[in-house]
């Protein structure tokens, strides 16, 4: 009998192992002590383990970032938790001028390992200002590791390698992914280091490359795929900075084509970080195709329900992509 | 009516006090004169380097301030965490009198305390309390704040401090790291160094008040303001409260009141992008916080004219001695530059 774990709740049990078993670790956020803003993903943790440990606060995202980012300098792995990435902009000195820089600029002589859990909340008609993910963004900085899972087991274990970690990280889960099940592999304690984008199938006529959300997008995609006569490659990105390309490169030798999936912008984003690493490595031959990206259509997200489903990507757009390519 | 004194007319300012020097003990009141004059004639090296052009990196020098950072780092114990800003070669040298370090940092050579990767605005020296120093205004003021939190979460009988000028407190982090300090109960001491001056432009042009500890009172933080070139007034203040806030864990607010000599950045002196300072920089001349403790010193038979010739005499030796031998320093290794991005 195969145990399932559910994506929200993997990330409840790692935030569970780290108050257990972490006295380094705490956890600081906006909405920390009602569901409404983590749904399940932090329930009755403060009843658990205190509401020193588990920190709710004013709406002050500048000021409990950079205080996250105190606590990490001084000796805690403290994790701050922005309910919408949205909201985490109004912190970004911090994060990216601070903590980024922290290590480098004074030597090696201290550094700022805190985690900034910043949670993809979009559709459902919120609008342009509820909706961004901008993990290209965060992946554009040197100093910061970038941390997208989408298998629950990742969600789990990432988030434990991220907070544990000696650099600063953002750890983006994306709550359209808070009801998915995976198999439960059980708790592995991975060091971030080691973390490396992972193949989820194999293929050898097509690599799609995605991130978070994307790859179950993908991975839902896969029978239609077939249905054409390839077989697609699917891997996870798991972390998008630094980005390890190996994996990526051997599959695409392998294949010739190359699909980027990634449910943000298009212009100076992943996807195009992907293709343009990949195509700067291979020799152009190897390519049966021009490498090709499907991302959210260029413009703030809308409110209208009927405007939404153009907006963002959908299993259309992936297989539309698939075709052009094969 | 305005809410400012006469800024112009230094003889208007309420703020200014008497120095006392009747409960402090000898050896303090040296320390104290020590340090300062140790930092005054670094930072002069550092001005004369940064006018000949051997430094390179912006300098912004706290000549005329030095009386605030030393009696804060006399005041200080093992466990208290200190952040500064662009500001800060004071801080850093009133809890280390490293004067070696902090040359081979403005240098950019490798024996640096940040190993030459920070030049003057990003300094550190862990080991002694102080966390780190950075030029964005505002930057270390909710890290500091952080800091607290460790402090108060550990259940540690140590503080935080956060050093800040008047121009900081027009950032909203501020009023944010206020608030957050005081409802969390966090052993923070918010050290604002109101001299008057955010680059170019003096607070009347900037702020509808002199006083920046006003920000205290809308957070319910206890606040005082201190004439901040009066070292013994300064010390005595944050010696108590520092111990007083090492166990109440309730932020507090001090406001030194004081001027800097030089412009903004760099070595000249009254004139900064085009304001002309001369008058009233003679007249904060005569409230220099060394001469101040020296007259006082001398008053009470506490120094001799000998002795203060025979200590300056040793520093600028020292001074003279650090300086060379950072010019001859290595500077850092290439591969530093990939090396420490990531952990
Ligand atoms: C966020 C930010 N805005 C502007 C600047 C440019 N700047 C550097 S120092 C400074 C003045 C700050 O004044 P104050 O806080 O009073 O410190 P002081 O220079 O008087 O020591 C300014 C505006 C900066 N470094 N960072
Ligand atoms: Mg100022």
């Amino acid at each position: 009998m195969s145990k399932q774990i559910k994506y929200s709740k993997a990330i409840h049990e790692a935030f569970t192992y780290l108050l257990e078993n972490h006295d380094e670790f705490f956890v600081i956020g906006q909405g920390l002590w009602s569901p409404w803003y983590v749904g399940e993903t932090m329930k009755d943790l403060d009843k658990k383990f205190g509401k020193s440990r588990v920190i709710d606060t004013p709406v002050s995202e500048l000021a409990v970032t950079g205080a996250t980012i105190g606590a990490s300098i001084t000796g805690f792995k403290p994790l701050v938790v922005h309910p919408r990435v949205d909201f985490m902009l109004l912190a970004i000195d911090q994060i990216v001028t601070q903590a980024a820089k922290w290590r480098h600029m004074f030597g090696n002589n201290s550094s700022a390992p805190a985690t900034f859990r910043a949670i993809i909340n979009r559709g459902g008609e919120q609008g342009a200002q509820h909706s961004q993910s901008l993990q290209s963004w965060f992946a554009h900085i040197p100093g910061l590791k970038v941390v997208m899972p989408y298998d629950a087991n990742d969600a789990r274990d990432l988030l434990i390698s991220s907070v544990l970690a000696d650099d600063p990280v953002i750890f983006m889960d994306d709550r359209w992914l808070y009801d998915e099940v995976s198999f439960d592999k059980g708790l592995k304690l991975l060091d971030l280091k080691d973390v490396k984008p992972e193949i989820i199938s194999t293929g050898d006529d097509l690599t799609i490359v995605g991130s978070g959300y994307t790859v179950k997008q993908i991975i839902d995609c896969k029978k239609e795929i077939s249905k054409l006569g390839v077989e697609p490659e699917i891997i996870d990105l798991r972390i998008l900075n630094p980005i390890d390309y190996n994996i990526i490169l051997k599959s695409v030798e392998k294949t010739g084509r190359l699909l980027v999936v990634d449910g943000d912008w298009s212009s100076c984003g992943i996807a195009a970080e992907v293709i343009c690493s990949v195509t700067e490595e291979l020799n152009p031959s190897i390519f049966k195709s021009k490498p090709m990206r499907v991302t959210l259509e260029n413009a703030p997200a809308p409110t209208s329900k009927v405007l939404e489903e153009d907006y963002y990507i959908s299993k259309e757009r992936i297989i539309e992509a698939t075709k052009k390519i094969i | 009516m305005s809410n400012f004194e006469n800024l112009n007319d230094i003889n208007s300012f309420t703020h200014f006090s008497e120095l006392d020097i009747s409960t402090i003990s000898n050896e303090t009141l040296i320390k104290m004169l020590y340090k300062m004059i140790l930092i005054r004639k670094a930072e002069e090296k550092i001005s004369d380097n940064v006018e000949n052009g051997v430094i390179k990196c912006p300098c912004h020098l706290a000549i005329g301030q030095e009386a605030i950072a030393v009696a804060a780092g006399l005041s200080m114990i093992d466990g208290d965490k200190a952040f500064g800003a662009h500001r800060s070669h004071a801080h850093f040298l009133a809890l280390n009198e490293n004067t070696y370090s902090l040359f081979c940092e403005v240098l950019g050579k490798e024996d640096g305390c940040s190993k030459g990767m920070g030049g003057s605005m990003h300094i550190i020296d862990q080991k002694n309390g102080f966390y780190g120093s950075v030029p964005i205004v505002g930057a270390t003021i909710p890290i500091a704040t952080g800091a607290g939190l460790s402090i108060s979460l550990k259940k540690e009988e140590n503080i935080s401090i956060s050093y800040f000028g008047d121009g900081a407190c027009e950032e909203g982090v501020l009023h944010e790291s206020l608030n957050l300090a005081s409802v969390m109960n966090l052993p923070t001491i918010f050290i604002c160094e109101n001299n008057l001056f955010s680059s170019h432009l003096r607070i009347d042009q900037r702020q509808p008040d002199l006083y920046t500890s006003r920000f205290a009172l809308a957070h319910k933080i206890e606040s005082k303001v201190l004439d901040g070139n009066n070292i013994t007034e300064l010390y005595k203040f944050m010696k108590n409260q520092f111990i007083s806030v090492r166990k109440s864990h309730k932020p507090i607010f001090i406001e030194a009141l004081t001027y800097r000599w030089k412009g903004h950045v760099g070595f000249r002196e009254d004139e900064d992008v085009g304001v002309k300072r001369s008058q009233d920089l003679s007249k904060w001349r005569d409230r220099d916080p060394i001469l101040l403790l020296v007259n006082e010193l001398i008053k009470e038979n506490k120094l001799s004219k000998e002795e203060l010739k025979k200590m300056e005499n040793e520093i600028l030796e020292k001074i003279d001695s650090d300086w060379d031998k950072a010019l001859n320093a290595k500077f850092p290794d290439k591969s530093n530059l990939n090396n420490f991005v990531y952990s």
